[in-house]
């Protein structure tokens, strides 16, 4: 097997973040970092323990996969105030976050 | 070589001078200065404040150990020494702001979003998320005085606090997101607290805030349209709904930002609020409370703040247009200025009189300086992930 296709195969098999960061810069994951702390914070606190919007702790999305949140997060719940952010982030940047959740954002 | 003697001999007095005042800083007690021209700045990442006096536009301290601060807000004792920092995490912390340290300092709740002072400046209310309701503290100790839970609905569930205010006459105003309710909350009496409810004004009320003069407190509705308003002069004239057909029929923009109304922005008879779902600032006209005008601006706005003279509105804008800050002439109800000072403007907050601003820039790291009438900017301070901005002028305004 040629390396780069090894590459390829493991990235797609692997569940770490990193590999599901694929497509995604090193620079653009720090904005999504930020993004996640920063402005998900405002409503959903900056350690996601909760505000306006409800705790995002990874115990309380105990059950939930990543693509449920990952859709959550692009289309928003309606009647609710959280909003659609598919105008700002990608399928893939979205379920990145959705991972980042999962794992815990806290450091 | 003549030059060169005063020179040196200069230097040597600098030196020596500098020595007297390093040892007149280090001896001389903290106290000895006014206050007035005080105020801090939201770390919300590190849990620290830093002091800042707006005279020479510097910080002067930084206090550390306040714990979770997004959306931490502040008040400030009416001698404008102690600064209460509401933090996120139901904390409750009195900075002595001369001393540059943490008085003391209390965990409240689970959960909170914001505070206000008493108008006798004795107690110190906290509206909490978790578990719902507003507690109040005795303003010198932090001592529990009352406990009101935000209870409503058949099986007493609680709500989310927000819109906490001080109002004249001893009494505080708060609204119920969940509920939909604006309760009054006498505290003339500390031992004897007296709630007045004020039921469905309206689905989800977000932020409120009183006008300076004490008299009407106006929540903002993220349900539905309008605006709920409560002249506090009539309460038995109940809770109206202002601008109801605002935004009727339109299909209304991703909200990435909750707007806040803090303060009141009026010029005139005209009075600016954030528009919700739309990229506007709304103007209402305080005779009759109808709607004056719509203003197109950059994004959705959460800040609308007045120059404290009136004459200019400054706007800042949720993701992705927290980058920009315009600027509206009251009189024409135009955009005048637009002005990018970087990524993630977060608050403004003018100084006493107007002639400055400051701006903090959140993903860049510093707080700035503004000079509102040439635009220019007079400074630049370095800064952890800063948030709001809260100068001691608040201490002596009604509902800051």
């Amino acid at each position: 097997m040629k390396p780069i296709t090894w590459l390829a195969l493991s990235l797609i098999l692997s569940t770490s973040p990193a590999a599901a960061s694929d497509g995604i810069s090193s620079e653009r994951e720090q904005e999504l970092q930020n993004l996640l702390i920063q402005d998900c914070g405002s409503c959903h606190g900056l350690q996601m323990k909760g505000g306006l919007g409800p705790a995002l702790l990874p115990e309380m999305l105990r059950g939930k996969s990543a693509e449920y949140l990952s859709t959550v997060i692009l289309h928003g719940r309606t009647g609710t105030a959280m909003p659609p952010w598919r105008f700002l982030l990608s399928e893939a940047e979205a379920r990145w976050m959705a991972e980042r959740l999962l794992q815990g954002v806290a450091q | 070589m003549d030059g060169r003697a005063p020179v040196a001999r200069g230097s040597a007095m600098i030196r020596i001078i500098g020595g007297l005042v390093f040892l007149l800083l280090i001896n001389t007690p903290a106290l000895a200065r006014g206050t007035g021209d005080l105020g801090l700045f939201i770390e919300r990442a590190s849990s620290s404040v830093q002091i800042v006096e707006t005279s020479g536009n510097t910080s002067i301290g930084s206090v550390s150990g306040l714990g979770d601060l997004s959306h931490a807000s502040v008040v400030y004792s009416r001698d404008q020494r102690y600064a209460y920092v509401f933090g996120r995490d139901g904390g409750l912390t009195k900075v002595d702001i001369l001393n540059a340290e943490i008085s003391q300092r209390k965990m409240q709740s689970g959960n909170s979003i914001g505070g206000a002072i008493s108008q006798d400046g004795r107690l110190v209310a906290v509206s909490n998320y978790k578990p719902g309701g507003v507690k109040v503290f005795d303003a010198d100790t932090l001592e529990l005085v009352a406990d009101i839970p935000a209870t409503f609905g058949d099986n007493n569930q609680r709500s989310k606090v927000i819109g906490l205010v001080d109002a004249p006459e001893g009494k505080f105003v708060f609204a119920l997101w969940d509920a939909g309710e604006i309760w009054i909350l006498d505290m003339s009496q500390r031992d004897k607290p007296v709630v007045e409810k004020f039921k469905n004004i309206g689905r989800n009320p977000y932020d409120a805030l009183i006008t300076g003069d004490g008299r009407y407190y106006i929540a903002g509705l993220f349900g539905e349209d309008g605006m709920a308003m409560l002249d506090l002069w009539n309460l038995s004239a109940g809770v109206k709904r202002i601008l109801p057909d605002y935004g009727k029929g339109e299909q209304k923009l991703p909200v990435y930002k909750m707007p806040h109304l803090e303060g009141w922005a009026v010029a005139g008879n005209l009075a600016f609020v954030p528009a919700i779902g739309a990229h506007e600032v709304l103007v209402i006209n305080m005779r009759d409370w109808r709607e004056a005008g719509r203003i197109k601006v950059h994004g959705q706005p959460i800040f609308v703040m007045a120059r404290p003279d009136g004459r200019q509105v400054w706007v800042n804008f949720a993701i992705p247009n927290n980058d920009t800050i315009q600027v509206i002439d009251t009189q024409t109800l135009a955009v005048i200025k637009q002005l990018k000072p970087g990524k993630g403007v977060l608050h403004m907050e003018f100084e006493p009189r107007g002639e400055e601003v400051w701006l903090s820039v959140r993903d860049e790291n510093r707080v700035e300086v503004y000079d509102t009438r040439s635009f220019e900017r007079r400074n630049s301070i370095p800064a952890t992930k800063p948030s709001g901005i809260f100068f001691t002028a608040r201490a002596h305004r009604i509902g800051l």
